[in-house]
């Protein structure tokens, strides 16, 4: 077991024991994350590209010092490819309505999939209602793959854009991006993978994962909430009108009109989230510091000790594949007559925090013919004895409602 | 110990085996309740005879203490007027949004008790984002109730 419980100390939250088993939610923060917002509100911070005095000047450069470590991180052709947004959710909203209103018409196809969350389905509906576009929706195998034969039954000239998720939120499963986004581009399509739980826990590199846009979120990766990041190949940005309008996009500006900003800031209206980007330059520190094959690995062996430990609870199914290949540390699971509610509650209890209920994928849950699950997601700070402390909530549910 | 408090027998009962479950043919009214977060669903059905509920149907999905409040429910509600029936949603309510320092001490045995098995859900109370879950049966009853009149 790659020991990485030195961390625990890291996460002030975690000093109160409780098993937290939700970061597919949202993750803890660590203290360098939050000292480096705490050290950079209280020396540097101003607003950005606006002042010519010092301290905005050493913001902007904190803020596009950021922008820089992403790309480094992801291993981006250029800085310019990474806009910086409120969150994975928003990204998906820029690419569906900056670049799919403007690329999509009646007779043209969507490609979703079944295990899509909402962020990666909902703005994808709407653009198809505006635009007379048709959504479609690869399958899910019956061992909860990505249906690769579904697929390819299923793409065409007509399909102008996929749309995948890297992970999946509800069933761990990781799709073969590279092969999807290879077969999407032989038929002319751009693919969009929300990165959403794939970035956090097992990194990407955009130049071989070959998809044309990526987003994913600070918050479930050990930075603050409200900072995300839409990464997309410069032709596709280019290929991308700004969805929202505003202070900081803008290159002129009459009474009637305007001209868009240089690519990224013209998909960043407002002022932007600048201590969050400090903080999510940290949290990229922290990760790269322990090693995104590391964190991988570490997740991979924790959600081995739980399909194993889990499947002689009684009455309890797995929703998600039971081999560990191409799968992220996500467990959701349902217990025969106790709900997923009932679930959670008793898992509270006994300190254990696991999410219950749809997950934001109910298609995917009418799917696996559930209604709910609890689900139980791993990262750094997690360690066997929150495994046990699942286990032992879970076999004391099972008592209470007297399944055998 | 909590959990037992607030899974008590009347309520897994409830839950194992709903009353008045399924659905009536050509109701007087009916309404559909969703907790949107948690995913739990009811549908309730009422027929009315002489101003008093004389038939209840549920069909849902959910939570033992969403189950199980509607079960509950249908029962205490069957041959009681709007007038009745409102006094039993005031009741639950008022038992529902108490906190520990005014706890009656209800029990259903008690000369006066309104509520009867029903009180069993006061556990509900030390959970507060399982009251919803507790709740969703008796706000749609009422939106079935207005639908009516």
């Amino acid at each position: 077991m790659s020991d990485l419980s030195h961390l625990k100390a890291d996460f002030p939250v975690l000093d109160s024991g409780v098993h937290f088993l939700d970061s597919g939610a949202s993750s803890q923060k660590p203290i360098p994350v939050l000292e480096a917002m705490d050290h950079f509100a209280r020396t540097s911070y101003a607003n950005v590209h606006r002042g010519a005095y010092k301290l905005s000047v050493a913001s902007t450069e904190a803020y596009e010092a950021a922008r820089n470590r992403v790309a480094t991180f992801i291993n981006a052709a250029t800085p310019d490819e990474v806009v910086f947004t409120r969150g994975a959710t928003t990204a998906l909203n820029t690419v569906a309505f900056g670049w799919g209103l403007e690329h999509l018409a009646q007779g043209d196809r969507i490609l979703a999939t079944e295990m899509e969350h909402h962020a990666n389905l909902v703005p994808w509906q709407m653009v198809a209602k505006r635009t007379g576009a048709q959504l479609d929706h690869v399958s899910i195998t019956d061992d909860y793959r990505f249906d690769m034969d579904d697929y390819e039954s299923k793409i065409g000239p007509d399909v102008e854009v996929v749309a995948v998720t890297g992970m999946s939120n509800v069933l761990g499963t990781m799709p073969d991006i590279p092969a999807i986004a290879r077969i999407a581009h032989g038929h002319g399509a751009r693919v969009v993978v929300d990165a959403a739980q794939l970035v956090p826990h097992a990194g990407v590199d955009v130049q071989t994962l070959g998809a044309d846009f990526v987003a994913f979120s600070s918050h479930k990766m050990l930075g603050p909430t409200g900072i995300g990041v839409l990464w997309g190949r410069m032709d596709a940005l280019e290929e991308t009108e700004p969805f929202e309008g505003g202070g900081e996009m803008i290159a002129d500006v009459t009474l009637h009109d305007a001209t868009w900003a240089a690519i990224p800031h013209r998909f960043e209206a407002g002022t932007p989230p600048i201590i969050e980007a400090v903080g999510l330059h940290a949290a990229i520190d922290y990760l790269e510091s322990i090693g995104m094959d590391r964190i991988f690995k570490h997740d991979q062996e924790l959600t081995a000790i739980a399909l194993e430990r889990l499947g002689d609870v009684p009455g309890l199914s797995i929703q998600g594949p039971t081999d560990l290949e191409n799968r992220g540390g996500v467990v959701s699971m349902a217990m025969e007559g106790v709900h997923a509610h009932d679930l959670a509650t008793i898992l509270d209890e006994g300190g254990v925090a696991v999410r219950a209920g749809h997950h934001c994928a109910k298609p995917l849950m009418r799917k696996l013919g559930v209604a709910a699950t609890a689900r139980a997601s791993f990262y750094v700070y997690n360690e066997e004895a929150d495994i046990d402390a699942l286990v032992a909530g879970l076999r004391r549910a099972g008592e209470l409602f007297g399944v055998s | 110990m909590a959990l037992e408090e607030l899974y008590r027998e009347v309520i897994l009962d409830h839950y194992r085996n709903p009353r008045n479950r399924g659905r009536l043919d050509s109701p007087d009214a009916t309404a559909q309740g969703v907790n949107p977060m948690c995913g739990d669903e009811l549908n309730i059905q009422l027929k009315f005879s002489d101003g008093l509920v004389n038939e209840v149907a549920v069909e849902g999905q959910g939570c033992s203490i969403s189950q199980s409040s509607a079960s509950m429910m249908t029962e205490a509600i069957k041959g009681k007027t709007r007038e009745e029936i409102d006094e039993l949603v005031s009741k639950f309510r008022t038992m529902m949004s108490l906190d520990d320092s005014d706890d009656p001490g209800l029990d259903p045995e008690r000369p006066g008790s309104v509520l009867g098995d029903i009180e069993a859900l006061q556990g509900v109370r030390k959970y507060p984002v399982r009251i919803k879950c507790a709740s969703l049966g008796w706000n749609t009853l009422l939106e079935a109730l207005n639908s009516k009149s």
